[in-house]
């Protein structure tokens, strides 16, 4: 059900800027007010959110501790895994977010007959997202080119790393392929792993077709149908100059691309790709583990109804008493 | 208690989920796999919502008429007090990395025994009437109302957790599934759903001080009783005093070692140390007992059960705590105590009074951990240890899921299990520190009419027993926790026969060498030790 609707919903979004951009020529429509729209919706969501979470305390010290705390002086502590200071949080969150640290982990189980449990190898899934979120970032940054003047030299360089390989006087850019493959990958095991089907939702096939139709008619305006770069460089300054221009002779392609972008900037800050932002935020990864050492501070701790050394003593008296247990007070 | 299929049937288990899809999947109370609801008594003596005589076999729960409106409203209530909650709402991709690191799943196949699964129970109502995308699109985005299938699915599954925290590791966000069950329980409790597993040991704790309801004088007896054994054994007459005034430290832990076998064998060695070094400490009747089964109930009750530890300790005027072997309770000190009930500004910092070692890492909590302790006196060498005396022992070490988790608690224990035993083996290493399994009873779920289930849930962990067993013949299964060491043993007779359980400090106490002891001719079990002329060797002329 999942994957029928969210291919439905793409097809429509591609016919809906096919025939608006392409036939009737709304290349206004598709070329700037949607394209404002979707990132102040992208800006002000993310904000939103975040800022969401932000008010929400954090009441208890929960980091999820994967190695030896710092206790004894003699015993090496895991200051990654485990941090007991910031610069272990900080480190710990730049292994996690650059490198996904935790997912690296990942193992799978087999039962087999005894019973006997085996745990495999199992690094698929934290290659595929590391190639799909690496990849994405590079291609995001290459883009740079069309919204800058002069193109900053990080940017030329990430172009020129990524493009090593060329076919004729072009540049093949290696991300262009890692990213379709990676996608593909991501929703061939949603498929065909069937735990994984049975809790993918509609919600977590159409990011994955929204991003591989983003990708796809990114590499087919660059490789196949070519368009005129510094018609679509002129219409890209425009937008971040807030001088907006339609030049002519812009491929409909494009605006099939553009307008992908703009169905994911909206879609972003009411799915789970807010993951991005989330995972900065989590308080079993970005909390060091020295509630020990370092008083933690809930701001709704409320009094409670306790039972009390007297209420305690006042029941038991007599058996304390008897047993030779020392009391506050001795009668009554 | 309930019928329990032989091993090889129970092991014949599908991880296939089934042709419908899990929002149209009703939970199947199926005896052997739940525990039995709180009694009435037991949420009346916490003053609890809903107290009433039910069960969840049968149609009618006895709801309050506003029960939905009561669960919504605590929801909201918790997505303002936990940014934990809203992030672990809100950013989940369902990549799945979590399904098969869950014991539950992986023992009964259970689909929505898979951590994202069992979150997205939650989730699905959070997103129904909290979220914008879940009011419109519903279905499409995972969301649907709260009906009375949806909390019948949420005490099933939500009282089928542990709170172990393994899945959490794996996550690539870190989203912990005990903080969803914790507070999922907590809403459960807000209609008076709770499990008497854990709601009748509350009542106990919050009135007599332990789970077991032990009163003071019995507190007393039974660690007489150990003393006496502890007499018999070594000859050695150790004296423990009570609720005294003025003593360094005051010694806190699990109600469940002074009760039964073999936590029984942990308290006995805990006394012969402390007596060994002449340590000034006190036990306590009243904070008689660190495990807090609040922590499986709801924040608050938590902290209602937790107080009792720093108020004994102001009002007996000790220097610090120490605490003893158990798993949850430790979470419970780590993470929560000081927030909850501190600050202890009226304690010191922890100084070890053999050794002068300061325990800076406790500085604001003041609350030690007996192997941290422990480990500190051994690596100083101011304990004479015959490790020869366990020489019938090979041992291998379970990691209790919270210490190792919410702690990180690892190579201390380890350490002292080195130098008390001659043999330790590890299991493999995905069943242990951080990616240890628990015991399938934990987060109060150790009921005997829920045994089907904790056979299941502890599977993964029995199998990597059962690797060490008969790869290095492993006949001894230590651990640092009361739970475990009331759960462990007939998961081991289950899945492993000839594996005993036993403390880290039942370990210790065979192999301490007191003064003035007599010749030792069995363990603290009252098994013959093995072989008397190394059993005495080098170690005491040392």
């Amino acid at each position: 059900m999942g994957i029928g609707f969210s291919l439905l919903l793409i097809m429509a979004l591609l016919l809906a800027v096919f025939f608006g951009a392409g036939v009737l020529g709304w290349h206004l429509l598709f070329g700037v007010v949607i394209p404002y729209a979707a990132a102040t919706i992208f800006l002000f969501g993310i904000i939103y959110r975040v800022v969401k979470w932000g008010r929400a305390p954090i009441p208890f010290r929960i980091p999820t501790t994967c190695g030896q705390q710092k206790s004894l002086p003699w015993i090496k502590p895991s200051r990654i895994d485990n941090p007991s200071s910031a610069a272990g949080v900080i480190g710990r969150l730049a292994l996690e977010v650059l490198l996904f640290r935790s997912l690296f982990r990942n193992t799978k189980a087999e039962l087999r007959d005894g019973p006997r449990l085996a745990y495999h190898w199992e690094k698929w899934l934290w290659l595929g997202g590391l190639l799909f979120h690496w990849s994405f970032l590079t291609i995001f940054l290459r883009h740079l080119r069309f919204f800058t003047e002069p193109v900053p030299s990080f940017v030329s360089f990430i172009e020129g790393v990524d493009g090593f390989l060329r076919v004729g006087v072009q540049a093949l850019y290696i991300t262009d392929i890692l990213i379709l493959v990676a996608v593909t990958y991501l929703f061939w095991r949603r498929v065909v792993i069937p735990q994984v089907r049975y809790i993918s939702l509609p919600a977590d096939y159409f990011p994955l077709f929204l991003i591989l139709s983003l990708a796809f008619s990114g590499v087919l305006m660059r490789y196949f149908f070519r368009v005129d770069v510094s018609a679509v460089k002129e219409l890209t300054m425009g937008l971040v100059t807030f001088h907006p221009r339609i030049p002519e002779g812009i491929g409909v392609i494009f605006y099939i691309h553009l307008f992908f972008v703009s169905v994911l900037f909206v879609y972003f800050p009411y799915s789970k790709m807010m993951h991005l932002a989330g995972i900065f935020l989590s308080p079993t990864r970005n909390l060091a583990n020295n509630s020990r050492a370092c008083r933690h501070i809930n701001p709704w701790n409320y009094p409670v109804k306790v039972h009390t050394y007297e209420e305690y003593e006042e029941e038991f008296r007599g058996k304390m008493r008897e047993a030779g247990i020392p009391l506050e007070k001795e009668c009554g | 208690m309930a019928f329990v299929p032989k091993p090889d049937e129970l092991a014949r288990i599908g991880h296939k989920p089934p042709r419908t899809g899990w929002m149209d999947t009703p939970v199947d109370f199926r005896r052997g796999t739940w525990c039995y609801a709180a009694k009435p008594k037991n949420l009346q003596a916490l003053e609890l919502p809903n107290p009433r005589e039910w069960s969840p076999e049968r149609a009618d729960w006895k709801l309050p008429a506003n029960w939905q409106e009561i669960i919504l409203e605590g929801l909201r209530e918790r997505l303002q007090r936990f940014r934990s909650l809203q992030i672990f709402m809100d950013i989940c991709v369902r990549c799945g990395a979590c399904a098969d690191k869950c014991h539950y799943f992986i023992g009964s196949g259970d689909p929505k025994n898979m951590p994202v699964l069992r979150a997205e129970l939650l989730r699905s109502v959070y997103r129904k009437n909290f979220t914008t995308a879940g009011k419109i699109l519903g279905k499409m985005v995972g969301a649907r109302d709260l009906s009375e299938d949806v909390l019948k699915e949420w005490f099933y599954y939500f009282f089928q957790c542990s709170e172990c925290r393994r899945c959490s590791v794996f996550c690539p966000y870190g989203i912990d599934t005990a903080e969803i069950t914790m507070i999922a329980r907590e809403l459960l409790n807000l209609v008076g759903c709770n499990i008497d597993w854990v709601a009748a040991p509350v009542a106990n704790c919050f009135r007599t001080g332990n789970h077991l309801g032990l009163q003071p004088h019995a507190i007393k007896d039974m660690i007489e009783f150990a003393v006496e054994d502890i007499e018999k054994i070594t000859g050695v007459k150790v004296e423990p005093t009570f609720n005294r005034k003025g003593a360094e430290i005051l010694f806190v832990t699990p109600s469940g070692d002074l009760f039964a076998d073999p936590g029984t064998y942990t308290l006995m060695g805990y006394l012969m140390l402390f007596h060994e070094l002449g340590l000034d400490y006190t036990w306590s009747t009243y904070a008689s007992d660190g495990g807090n089964f609040g922590l499986f109930t709801s924040h608050e009750m938590m902290k209602r059960l937790n107080a009792k530890i720093y108020a004994e300790a102001r009002r007996l005027g000790v220097k610090w705590i120490l605490g003893g072997e158990c798993g949850h309770m430790w979470r419970v000190i780590n993470q929560y105590m000081d927030t909850l009930n501190g600050p202890a500004d009226f304690l010191e910092e922890p100084v070890s009074p053999i050794t002068g070692t300061r325990f800076e890492h406790a500085r604001t909590t003041k609350m030690v951990h007996i192997t941290e302790f422990t480990a500190d006196l051994i690596e100083q060498n101011k304990l004479n240890l015959a490790p020869e005396r366990n020489e019938h022992c090979r041992v291998t070490f379970h990691d209790s899921c919270n210490p190792s988790r919410s702690m990180g608690l690892l190579e201390e224990p380890r350490y002292i299990l080195k130098k008390v035993c001659r043999h330790f083996y590890e299991m493999p290493e995905n069943t242990i520190r951080e990616q240890t399994f628990c015991c399938g009873s934990g987060g109060g779920l150790n009921a005997d009419e829920n045994m089907e289930m904790r056979l299941r849930g502890g599977l993964p962990r029995a199998n990597a027993v059962r690797y060490v067993h008969e790869k290095h013949g492993v006949n001894t299964l230590a651990c640092i926790c009361a739970i475990d060491r009331a759960a462990l043993p007939p998961l081991m007779d289950y899945w492993v026969p000839g594996v005993e359980v036993s403390g880290v400090h039942e370990l210790v106490g065979n192999a301490l060498v007191m003064k003035g002891e007599k010749k030792r001719t069995s363990d603290l079990r009252g098994r013959p030790l093995p072989d008397p002329h190394t059993a005495f060797g080098g170690a005491i002329e040392e």
